[in-house]
């Protein structure tokens, strides 16, 4: 024990707060070197690298951002065409109806002129029978009057001019009287 | 010496290759370094000194930095030993560094100024100056490389002394005392043990304090307002 401490003291010895020159100028000399390293090599690489890093994540995120605002847009876009599109097809719908509609009422009126026209036709042709009608009834009214008169009178009356004007005479006045009677109606 | 020469050859090897291909991605090697850098970087000098500063006074302080606590670590490094702090020459060189760069700093900035905020702190009456100057010229320009000085190579010293202590003690006890005396060894070797572990905290809190204070006295060099 006493021999260990001794050589502790012994290592000791001088005062340990008066610096040797040695000491001094090595000690100096090991903190240059370390500093010049530092200073040239390790605190700027240290920096970049730092740096680097820090643009690395920030170039990150902007990608990140210029993705996501992309994605926004495109969806922004295909918004704005659905829209579109379904203005589109609602504009189509009413074009649709609308024509549907002027194509019924188109149809309609042709079917009512063509009715008109039927119409027309029919009473055209009934009024052109009916004169028919008249015209023979008329004949055959005459003939059957004088028939009738020849009968009565027991005389012939036939191919007299007297009787043949008598006939026409009656049926005007028959004529007369019914056209009174029209317009009276 | 050789130990300072070992050190300082270690210290150039591993900050050298190790930064020779920083990577943005870090690799495991070199996450560890870049915990030590960053530490360095960003809780003593940028958190001091702010950012624009801080990288003026960052190689020094960073070598500062590496250098004590490469030092201070030999002493517990086996075959070693002996911190390359436990003699006077560093501390005194870095604590003379320290100093220069304070008063560098301050004057380099603001002189006129520098020297109104360390010998006349505002904001006391004119009168009491005749005590306050000079012991602020003390406390500032003597006492801070002092106790820079003092501060590290003490812990060094006393640490060595105590493992020296402890393991001649265990060295005795078994082997010389012999019989009963040799229980005692158990204990004395358990002190070693737990004053070596001891040691590798004060090495790293001594290089932090030192490289700490040197930064906070370049701070205030370099503030406007004492």
């Amino acid at each position: 024990m006493h021999n260990a401490f001794l050589a502790v003291a012994a290592e000791e010895s001088p005062n340990p707060l008066l610096p040797a020159l040695p000491d001094l100028i090595w000690g100096a000399v090991a903190f240059i070197i370390v500093f010049v390293v530092f200073a040239w090599k390790v605190v700027p690489r240290l920096n970049a690298a730092l740096d680097a890093r820090r643009d690395a994540i920030e170039g990150g995120i902007e990608r990140a951002e210029a993705a996501q605002a992309e994605a926004s847009a495109a969806r922004d876009n295909y918004t704005a065409q659905l829209a579109e599109a379904r203005a589109e097809a609602g504009r189509i719908r009413e074009q649709a109806r609308a024509d549907g509609q002027k194509i019924i009422a188109e149809l309609k009126q042709q079917a009512q002129v063509e009715a008109d026209r039927i119409t027309a036709t029919a009473h055209a042709q009934i009024e052109a029978e009916r004169s028919a009608a008249l015209v023979s009834l008329r004949a055959e009214v005459g003939a059957l009057a004088l028939d009738l008169a020849s009968g009565v009178v027991g005389e012939a009356l036939n191919d007299d001019a007297k009787s043949t004007a008598l006939v026409d005479r009656f049926l005007a006045d028959l004529e007369a009287s019914e056209t009174a009677g029209k317009a009276g109606k | 010496m050789l130990i300072r020469l070992l050190v300082v050859v270690v210290l150039v090897l591993v900050f050298w290759l190790g930064t020779r291909r920083l990577k943005v991605v870090p690799g495991r090697f070199q996450t560890g370094l870049e915990f030590l850098l960053g530490f360095v970087r960003n809780n003593i000098i940028i958190e001091t000194l702010g950012e624009k500063d801080g990288k003026r006074f960052m190689p020094v302080l960073m070598s500062m930095f590496f250098l004590i606590l490469g030092m201070n670590l030999t002493g517990i490094v086996i075959f070693l030993n002996i911190s390359g702090n436990s003699v006077i020459g560093l501390p005194l060189v870095l604590a003379v560094i320290s100093w220069v760069l304070f008063i560098y700093a301050g004057f380099r900035k603001h002189p006129a100024q520098f020297i109104r905020n360390s010998l006349f702190p505002p904001g006391i009456n004119p009168f009491l100056y005749i005590i306050v100057t000079p012991i602020e010229f003390i406390s500032t320009f003597i006492l801070r490389p002092v106790t820079l000085t003092v501060r590290l190579l003490m812990n060094m010293v006393a640490g060595h002394m105590l493992l020296v202590l402890c393991f001649s003690a265990t060295q005795f006890f078994l082997f010389t005392a012999g019989g009963a005396w040799g229980l005692f060894s158990i204990g004395t070797f358990a002190f070693g043990l737990a004053f070596t572990l001891f040691e590798l905290l004060v090495a790293a809190l001594q290089a932090y304090v030192f490289t700490l204070l040197t930064a906070v006295y370049i701070q205030l060099a370099l503030a406007d307002e004492h």
